[in-house]
C-alpha cells in the first residue's frame, strides 16, 4: 500500500487549564490512504469535530493540541501561519456542517470560489471567474455561469453544500474533511450533496475523512470506519466488518440503537443505558464502563488501549473484545436481557416485549382524530412603507386523514411541506380556513372556550426541542404539576410521581431544574407533562430528532411501551422515515401541502406507490453497507419548489422522475392539467398519482 | 430601487412639511419677539415696535394662522424670512450650515473610523489588554458630559500652550480675525482652530462606535464563514479584514449617515464652547433672541438633514448588504 497521505497519530486537544480543564480529544490517530475514504463516527460530544479542526489548525488560540498530523510525510501541526495557509485548501481542504452560515452573505458565490482558486494559483482573474463557474457545473448547479453572480441567501441550503463542495476541490487537494456534510439537509438533498461527493472525489481523487451521527451515511459511502466515544478511537477497521462484526460493546449498542428503514415488523431497538461522559468529569478505567452491558470489575482499572483484535485491519479498545472475536459472547448477546450490567434499569416499569395487541381491527376502533379537506393559506407581503398582498403561500392546501384509537399515524416530510403547520392549526382548536377537524369526535370550529378547554385535557403535545419547551426557571414537579393545577386536581404531588416512575425518572429528580438533564432525559421529562391529564391523543413534533441515536433510541421504546399500556393515540410528526417505520401503524407522505401517499405503514415502505414516497425511501441511506452498495437510487432533481407558486396540476411533477422518464407526451399532459387525488388502490393504501404503481425501493 | 426611493422621498416631503408647521407654530405662539423692544430706555413708541414687527412677520397682534400662511409662502419661494435683527435667514444659516459642515465632516470621519479599528481590534483580542483599556476609556468617555469634555480640553491645551513658546491649538472661534499672510498660513491658523472641538466631537463618537463595532464584531467573529475563509488558506488577518470586517461594518456605515444628519444641528454645546457660529449655536441663539423664523427654518433643516440621512443610511444598507435588496 501507498504511504498514507495523512497521518494522525496521538492527537490530544485540551481546552482551558487546571482543574476546569476540558479534555476533548484524547490520543486519536488514523492514517488516510490516496483515494481512501473514512468514516469517523460518533455520537455528539465525542470530539470527532474537534479532531477535523485541529488536524485543520482551525482550533481557536486557546486549544491545546499535541501529538502529530502529518500530511504528505510532513509535521504540519504546530506550524507556523505561512505553511498552513500554504497547504489549507489546496493539500487539504474542509466541507462544514452548516452550509446555510458557511459562506460569507455579502460577496458572490462565483468571487467567493474564485478567492480560493486564485489564493493557491497564479491565475488572472478572469480565469479564476472561468474556473468557478467550471466547478459550480461540476457539483451540478444548473446555469452555473448565470448562478455564480448569485449571493449566497439567493441558493437554497443543498445548493449552498455544493458551492462549499466546490470550493474545497477548487484546488485539486489530496484530503478532504467532511465535518457532518449533510446533517443539516433534507434526505431527498442529501443523496444529491452524496452523489456530488462522490463526483468530486472520482474527479480529485482525493481521500475523504467523513465525519458523521449517521451509520446509514457512512455504509455505503466509506472504505474504512472509525467509531469515537468520549474523545478516543474505541473501534477501527474496514467497514464491512465494523458493521457485520464489530467487537466494541459501544458499536455494536450504537448499530443495535439504529432504527432500520428496511426492517419492519418492530423489531424492538436497544438503546445504551446512561448517557455519554461528560468530557471534564470522566470515569476511571474504560470510560464505556458504566453503559457497558459487558462490564467487569477490571474495567474500571484502567482505560484499554486500542489494539489489534482477530485478524486484519482490526482494532479495538475492549478487554473483552477478543471474547467477542473468539465467539465466546455473540455480538447480539450482548445488549439481551440476560446480559446484566450495572446499567440496566429498564426503559419503564412492565415495558413489555415489542409486540401490539390490538383489540379489534381499525374499522371497528373509534376515530380521536379526524381531518378533512384542511387548508392553511398565508398570505405573502411585499414593501417596507405600503405593504400589500402580492401572493399566497400555500401552505396546508387541502388534506384529510384520521386517527383511530390505539393507532400513531406518522406525518412525514421534507421541511417546508406543511407538517408543522398541519400540527399547528389541529392543537389551534379554532375554525380552520376551510375543511374540518374533528378531535375526539367534537367539530372544532363549534367550540367554546369551554369546550375548548376539555378537549386540550385529552389532546396534549411534545415538542421537539426538549431543553427550549420546558421553562428553565421550574423544577421538573412545577412543570409536571402546572397542567394538573390548570385543571384542577387538588394534590398534585402522587401524580407527579407516578409520572416520573411512567417515564422512567428518578423520583428524587422532582426538585431539579431542566437543566441539569440531559437531552433524553429532558424528552421524557416532556412525555411526562404530556401525560399528565391522561390524554387519549398526544400530538409529537419531532420528539426524537434534537436526540443522538444511543438515547433516541430509549425514547422510542418508552413511546411505544406507553402506548400498549395506556392506549395512546399518537399523531407523529418526523422528517426521519426511519424512526416512523419503527413507531407507527400508519403513515401519511406530505408534499407541498399536500398528501402524496398515506397508508398502512409495512404496505408503504415495502411497496410504495408514489413516485415521491418512492424516491424519499430511496435516498435514505441504509447501515448495512452490502446493501447500501447494491442499491439503486432513485435521484430527485432540483430543490422543492416555493409553496407560493406550487406546479399546477400535480405538484411533484417537476421533480418527478416517472414523470421525466417513463411518461409518454399524452400521458404527461394529465399530470400537468389534473390534480390528482387520494386514490385507495390497495386494502389501506392510497396515492395521489395518476400512474401510481407498487415498487420495491428499499 | 427607483420606485422605492421616489415613494419614500414623497413621505419625507409630507413628513418635513408637518415637522416644519408644527415647529413654526409652536415657535410663534411661545416665543414673544415683542419683548426684544420692550423695557428699552429710552423707550420705544408702540406703533414703531409694531411696524418693526409687521415687517418682519412677528407681530403677535396679526393673527397666527396669518403670519403662518405669509411666512409659508415665502417658504415654497425658498425664502425663510427675516431674523429679528433684520437680515436674511438664508444667508446667516447658509453661511453657519458651512462652519457646522467643516466642523463635524473632520469630526466624524475621525472618530467613526478610529472608532470602529477600536472596536474591531478590541473583539478580536476579546478580553486582552487592549480590549479592557478600550472598554473602560469608552465608558469614561461616555459618562462624561460634552461640556466637561470640551472644557478638560480647553484647560490641558491651555496649560500645553503655556508650555511652548507659541500657542499651538487655539481654544475659540474659527481662526484669527485680522491674521495676515498667504493662503498657508490662514490654513495653519485655520486647522489650530480645529483641532479642539474636533477632538471634542471625535472623543465621543470614538466611544460610541468602538462599542458599537465591537459587539457587531463578535457576533461575526464566530461565524462559520470565517473558519471557511482560513480553510480555504486566507491567512487570518485577511480572513478578518475581507470576510470579518467587511461583514460586520454594514451597520456601522449606516449608524454613520445616521449620525451625520442629526450632527448637523446636534453639536450645539460642542459650538458653543469653542465659539464656532454654526447651527448648533443658531439654535440656542434664536430661541434666546425669541427669533421665530430662524427657529422655524432650522427646525425645517434638521428634519430635512435627519430624514435624508436615514434614506442614505437605508441606501448605504442595500448598497453593502445584498440580503436586503429587494427584486
Amino acid at each position: 500500500m501507498s504511504d498514507p497521505v495523512l497521518e494522525v497519530t496521538g492527537l490530544d486537544v485540551t481546552f482551558g487549564s487546571g482543574p476546569g480543564a476540558v479534555h476533548a480529544v484524547r490520543g486519536v490517530g488514523y492514517a488516510l490512504h490516496p483515494g481512501e475514504v473514512l468514516g469517523i463516527v460518533g455520537e455528539s460530544g465525542s470530539g470527532k469535530s474537534v479532531t477535523s479542526l485541529a488536524v485543520m489548525g482551525l482550533l481557536p488560540a486557546h486549544a491545546r493540541v499535541t501529538g502529530s498530523v502529518r500530511l504528505k510525510g510532513r509535521e504540519i501541526l504546530g506550524a507556523g501561519e505561512k505553511r498552513l495557509t500554504a497547504f489549507r485548501g489546496k493539500t487539504i481542504s474542509m466541507v462544514f456542517q452548516d452550509p446555510l452560515s458557511a459562506l460569507t452573505p455579502v460577496y458572490r458565490v462565483g468571487d467567493q470560489i474564485a478567492e480560493a482558486v486564485r489564493i493557491h494559483q497564479d491565475v488572472s482573474r478572469q480565469a479564476a471567474d472561468r474556473r468557478a463557474v467550471e466547478l459550480l457545473d461540476l457539483v451540478g448547479i444548473p446555469n452555473p455561469a448565470q448562478r455564480a453572480r448569485a449571493f449566497p441567501h439567493e441558493f437554497s441550503g443543498g445548493m449552498r453544500q455544493r458551492a462549499v463542495i466546490a470550493m474545497a476541490i477548487a484546488n485539486d487537494p489530496d484530503v478532504i474533511i467532511c465535518d457532518e456534510p449533510t446533517t443539516a439537509l433534507d434526505v431527498t438533498i442529501q443523496a444529491q450533496v452524496l452523489e456530488v461527493l462522490k463526483t468530486a472525489q472520482r474527479e480529485t481523487g482525493a481521500a475523504i475523512a467523513m465525519i458523521t451521527h449517521d451509520l446509514g451515511v457512512v455504509a455505503g459511502f466509506v472504505d474504512r470506519v472509525l467509531v469515537m466515544y468520549a474523545g478516543r478511537p474505541v473501534e477501527t477497521g474496514p467497514v464491512d466488518d465494523i458493521y457485520y462484526r464489530p467487537r466494541m460493546p459501544y458499536t455494536i449498542g450504537l448499530l443495535g440503537s439504529v432504527p432500520r428503514l428496511d426492517v419492519g415488523g418492530r423489531r424492538r431497538l436497544v438503546p445504551i443505558e446512561g448517557n455519554p461522559p461528560s468530557p471534564d468529569a470522566l470515569p476511571p478505567g474504560c470510560p464505556f464502563a458504566p453503559r457497558c452491558p459487558m462490564v467487569v470489575p477490571e474495567c474500571d482499572a484502567a482505560e484499554p488501549p486500542l489494539e489489534p483484535v482477530g485478524s486484519g485491519d482490526r482494532r479495538a479498545a475492549c478487554i473483552r473484545a477478543g471474547e467477542i472475536e473468539e465467539g465466546r459472547t455473540r455480538p447480539g448477546e450482548v445488549y439481551a436481557p440476560s446480559g446484566g450490567g450495572r446499567a440496566g434499569r429498564p426503559a419503564a416499569p412492565g415495558a413489555g416485549a415489542g409486540e401490539r395487541r390490538l383489540p379489534a381491527p381499525r374499522g371497528e376502533r373509534g376515530t380521536v382524530l379526524a381531518v378533512d379537506d384542511l387548508i392553511r393559506h398565508y398570505p405573502l407581503m411585499k414593501g417596507a412603507v405600503f405593504k400589500r398582498r402580492v401572493g399566497t403561500v400555500y401552505a396546508v392546501d387541502g388534506i384529510g386523514f384520521d386517527i383511530r384509537e390505539g393507532e400513531t399515524l406518522g406525518l412525514v416530510g421534507e421541511s417546508g411541506c406543511g407538517k408543522t403547520t398541519t400540527l399547528m392549526e389541529i392543537l389551534e382548536l379554532a375554525r380552520p380556513q376551510r375543511g374540518t377537524i374533528t378531535v375526539l369526535g367534537r367539530d372544532t370550529a363549534a367550540m367554546t372556550s369551554r369546550d375548548r378547554m376539555a378537549v386540550r385535557r385529552d389532546m396534549q403535545v411534545v415538542f421537539q426541542d426538549p431543553l427550549a419547551s420546558l421553562d428553565p426557571r421550574m423544577t421538573v414537579h412545577d412543570i409536571l404539576a402546572e397542567p394538573l393545577r390548570t385543571h384542577g386536581v387538588g394534590d398534585p404531588g402522587p401524580r407527579v410521581r407516578e409520572l416520573l416512575l411512567l417515564v422512567g425518572l428518578d423520583q428524587q429528580h422532582a426538585a431539579r431544574y431542566p437543566q441539569d438533564f440531559s437531552g433524553g432525559q429532558r424528552q421524557r421529562i416532556g412525555i411526562a407533562r404530556a401525560l399528565a391529564l391522561e390524554p387519549k391523543l398526544i400530538v409529537l413534533d419531532e420528539p426524537v430528532s434534537a436526540l443522538d441515536v444511543s438515547i433516541q433510541a430509549g425514547v422510542i421504546n418508552l413511546l411505544e411501551d406507553l402506548k400498549a399500556r395506556l392506549g395512546l393515540s399518537y399523531l407523529f410528526v418526523a422528517h426521519d422515515l426511519s424512526v416512523v417505520r419503527h413507531i407507527a401503524d400508519r403513515i401519511a407522505v406530505m408534499y407541498l401541502g399536500k398528501i402524496a401517499e398515506i397508508g398502512q405503514v409495512d404496505r408503504v415502505y415495502d411497496t410504495p406507490m408514489h413516485p415521491y414516497t418512492q424516491a424519499l425511501l430511496s435516498a435514505i441511506p441504509l447501515p448495512d453497507p452490502e446493501k447500501e452498495r447494491s442499491r439503486t437510487r432513485i435521484l430527485l432533481e432540483g430543490d422543492l419548489p416555493s409553496p407560493a407558486a406550487p406546479p399546477s396540476g400535480c405538484r411533484f411533477r417537476t421533480r418527478c422522475p416517472k414523470f421525466r422518464d417513463v411518461l409518454s407526451d399524452g400521458e404527461r399532459e394529465r399530470c400537468v392539467d389534473e390534480e390528482p387525488v387520494i386514490r385507495v388502490l390497495d386494502e389501506d393504501q392510497g396515492a395521489a398519482c395518476h400512474y401510481a404503481e407498487k415498487i420495491k425501493v428499499v | 430601487m427607483a420606485g422605492f426611493l421616489f415613494r419614500r422621498l414623497l413621505n419625507y416631503v409630507v413628513l418635513i412639511v408637518v415637522a416644519t408647521s408644527l415647529a413654526y407654530m409652536l415657535a410663534a405662539g411661545a416665543l414673544n419677539p415683542r419683548a426684544n423692544y420692550e423695557g428699552r430706555n429710552p423707550p420705544i413708541p408702540p406703533a414703531v415696535i409694531d411696524a418693526r414687527l409687521t415687517e418682519l412677520n412677528l407681530n403677535d397682534r396679526t393673527p397666527m394662522f396669518e403670519r403662518y400662511l405669509t411666512w409659508a409662502g415665502g417658504v415654497v419661494r425658498g425664502d425663510f424670512g427675516k431674523m429679528v435683527t433684520g437680515g436674511s435667514v438664508n444667508e446667516d444659516l447658509a453661511r453657519r450650515i458651512g462652519v457646522t459642515l467643516r466642523l463635524i465632516t473632520i469630526g466624524l470621519v475621525l472618530g467613526s473610523v478610529t472608532g470602529v479599528l477600536v472596536g474591531a481590534y478590541a473583539a478580536v483580542r476579546q478580553y486582552g489588554a487592549f480590549d479592557r483599556v478600550s472598554t473602560g476609556a469608552s465608558f469614561f468617555v461616555l459618562a462624561i458630559p460634552t461640556v466637561v469634555l470640551a472644557n478638560m480640553l480647553i484647560i490641558a491645551a491651555v496649560w500645553v500652550n503655556g508650555l511652548l513658546p507659541q500657542p499651538i491649538v487655539y481654544v475659540s472661534g474659527e481662526f484669527s480675525a485680522g491674521l495676515t499672510g498667504g493662503f498657508w498660513a490662514r490654513a495653519v491658523d485655520r486647522i489650530q482652530h480645529l483641532i479642539l472641538p474636533t477632538i471634542s466631537l471625535s472623543l465621543g463618537l470614538i466611544a460610541i462606535y468602538s462599542r458599537y463595532q465591537r459587539n457587531m464584531m463578535l457576533d461575526v467573529l464566530g461565524a462559520d464563514f470565517i473558519r471557511t475563509a482560513m480553510a480555504k488558506g486566507l491567512r487570518r488577518r485577511t480572513a478578518l479584514i475581507k470576510h470579518a470586517l467587511r461583514t460586520a461594518l454594514i451597520p456601522a456605515v449606516t449608524y454613520f449617515a445616521f449620525t451625520f444628519g442629526s450632527l448637523l444641528v446636534g453639536t450645539t454645546f460642542t459650538e458653543k464652547i469653542f465659539g464656532w457660529h454654526g447651527m448648533g449655536e443658531q439654535l440656542v441663539n434664536s430661541i434666546y433672541t425669541n427669533d421665530v423664523n430662524s427657529v422655524a427654518a432650522i427646525s425645517c433643516f434638521a428634519a430635512f438633514a435627519v430624514l435624508v440621512a436615514s434614506l442614505a443610511s437605508d441606501v448605504l444598507h442595500a448598497v453593502l448588504d445584498p440580503r436586503v435588496r429587494v427584486g
